[in-house]
């Protein structure tokens, strides 16, 4: 298990030095001068040659690039070119509610896909299978903002049960999930539906496997049976799986937060974006880096220490 | 000569198996109508639409669904059913040259990895990992951003979004083709790298990889039209289905068919191509072939 750890540990750290150098790089590869974008057309000579002495944009990009690392290393991304504020502060104030809506999408999704897709795989070739099997497909089709937007129309604007906007200043606790209900639902189901499509063809598999007949043989009662032994074993891809969506909800959740307009690293992202703030874009793709590869190197771990087979690949 | 049977028998083999996988599915024959649907509206937009896409009329602004204009007008007054045909072509080229660009390349470079295996395979897959980790909307949206949205950028940021997904799904079976017989008794007779990966490895792993570019297209028109959503497509006045989705999403409270439209031509685009991905991949699959 030792060296298992160790080499994972290395594998991650090789890993994020390669998406950093990455982000590095394509952040540089903007057409022109970012100073003179932010300051338009109209500024001085000294307020461009200001504002690169202070992206340290004089320097040589070698330099440059040692500074950038040894920022992100020690969590320090800089400030915003536009508004000056912290990066890293900006950051962590609407992190948590991009975690709380990630979390929150994630466990509804589980509870909602595994059942489902142990239900398709138990009634294989069925009425029940073939419904679940296509809903689920019809889920993986949609564009995280168009389920957003259908499910914005349909329960917030006709229906009026959940406010339109979720602009995260709720008071009272029951204020703060009906605001979290609706992003949260979307996400859900979209992650429901590769659950169940994984879940469905883990417990085929398992449906197969001797131990299952032999259990059946002993006269061990059906629900028992896909319970005990099958349920168990089917949720280990589910776990990988969940790691693997990592990057997935990411994206669906940058979306999801600006069809609900809720505060969160999505809207940050567009926000920066549209004010050509390339310090706190490139503070942004540093935070998810350090995001996937600390989640992917846990799952790694979990999954070793689930799966002793995996420590010796 | 003796090469060009093994080449033709190849390809006809899988040209059978794919033929014997879609009449076992119905699932993938509806897909496949669908998208050919999709495709013909999107050739004949000219001939289809009633109005030109750009032309505004500016006394029928936020109009709804009537004869004149089948399916309401935008703010500007510009017929939604002539952009929706309009942009399907966009959309449809987009996904079809950032898929093809991606399966290209990435199954290049998975199938050079799978055949030469040793070190070489270990550093480029672990840089397709890498790619692979990094969220793909967040990846393209940097790229966009970064070179500007026009047509081309938004094909190079897309493709390279799905590249690593081509290039694992390339390895693994050439792993185990350059194992056979048939491949060893290609080096007996002399035959170069180039040969036997060009004639006699990607004839045999093009059904997985060509079943893979079916699941992928929707993915890319998925992901183009989220980056079109959020500001980053082809600019205006083009049509896009996701800058209709994003112009339209200001007059949502009073004009909701803006975004209804271009939302269900995405998903019907996007869920005809899982329909028929999905049916071709339960059929080539051996683990799962003759579940239906």
């Amino acid at each position: 298990m030792q060296t298992y750890i160790i080499k994972r540990l290395l594998l991650a750290g090789i890993t994020l030095l390669a998406v950093l150098t990455l982000i590095f790089f394509i952040v540089r590869i903007v057409p022109g001068d970012p100073a003179r974008v932010v300051l338009g057309e109209q500024a001085t000579m000294e307020a461009i040659e200001a504002m690169r002495a202070r992206l340290g944009l004089d320097q040589p990009l070698w330099v440059q690039y040692a500074r950038f690392l040894r920022g992100a290393l020690s969590f320090d991304v800089g400030t915003s070119m536009v508004t000056g504020a912290p990066v890293l502060k900006v950051i962590g104030e609407v992190l948590p509610s991009t975690l709380e809506l990630s979390a929150a999408a994630m466990v509804l999704g589980c509870i909602l896909g595994i059942p489902l897709g142990i239900w398709s795989a138990v009634r294989r070739n069925r009425i029940t299978d073939y419904v679940i099997r296509v809903a689920s497909l019809l889920g993986l089709s949609f564009p995280a903002f168009v389920s957003a937007i259908l499910l914005l129309l349909a329960f917030a604007i006709s229906l009026r049960w959940f406010p339109v906007m979720s602009s995260g200043n709720s008071t009272t606790v029951a204020d703060h999930l009906r605001q979290l209900a609706l992003p949260a639902i979307n996400l859900a189901l979209i992650f429901a539906a590769y659950i169940t499509r994984v879940s469905r063809s883990a417990m085929l598999e398992i449906l197969r496997e001797d131990y299952m007949r032999t259990a059946v043989a002993k006269g061990v009662p059906p629900l028992v049976v896909i319970w005990r032994h099958g349920v168990r074993n089917a949720l280990i891809p589910v776990v990988t799986v969940t790691g693997l969506y990592l990057g997935i909800l990411i994206g669906n959740s940058v979306l999801t937060e600006i069809v609900f307009n809720r505060p969160g690293l999505g809207k940050l992202i567009v926000g920066s974006l549209a004010q050509r703030d390339y310090t706190m874009l490139q503070g942004l793709m540093v935070v998810y880096t350090m995001i996937v590869v600390v989640v992917s190197l846990a799952t790694d771990l979990a999954y070793g220490f689930i799966d002793p087979r995996i420590r010796y690949e | 000569m003796s090469e060009d049977i093994g080449f033709r028998r190849a390809l006809r083999h899988h040209g059978r198996q794919l033929l014997r996988a879609f009449n076992s599915n119905k699932a993938s024959w509806v897909g496949l109508v669908l998208f050919l649907g999709i495709v013909a509206c999107a050739l004949l937009a000219p001939w289809l639409s009633s109005h030109d896409p750009a032309e505004q009329y500016m006394g029928a602004r936020l109009a709804p669904p009537s004869a004149e204009f089948l399916l309401g007008t935008d703010d500007f007054g510009r017929d939604i059913l002539s952009r929706l045909l309009y942009g399907a072509r966009l959309s449809l080229l987009i996904g079809l040259t950032s898929t093809t660009l991606a399966l290209v390349i990435g199954s290049l470079i998975g199938a050079l990895a799978g055949f030469y295996g040793g070190r070489f395979d270990l550093l480029i897959m672990q840089a397709m990992d890498v790619l692979l980790a990094f969220p793909s909307l967040i990846l393209g949206l940097l790229v966009v951003a970064m070179l500007g949205p026009s047509i081309a950028n938004l094909t190079i940021a897309i493709a390279l979004t799905a590249v690593p997904a081509f290039a694992r799904i390339a390895r693994s079976p050439t792993l185990v083709i350059k194992q056979r017989e048939f491949i060893l008794a290609g080096r007996t007779l002399g035959f170069g790298d180039a040969r036997l990966l060009g004639r006699h490895i990607l004839p045999n792993i093009a059904p997985e990889i060509l079943v893979m570019g079916s699941l992928w297209l929707g993915t890319t028109i998925r992901v183009e039209s989220s980056l079109a959503f959020i500001g980053l497509g082809v600019p205006p006045p083009t049509s896009t289905w996701g800058g209709m989705i994003r112009s339209g999403f200001e007059n949502i409270l009073d004009s909701p068919w803006l975004v209804l439209w271009p939302s269900l031509a995405i998903l019907l685009c996007v869920f005809s191509l899982n329909l028929l991905g999905d049916g071709l991949r339960d059929a080539i699959d051996p683990k799962l072939r003759g579940e239906g």
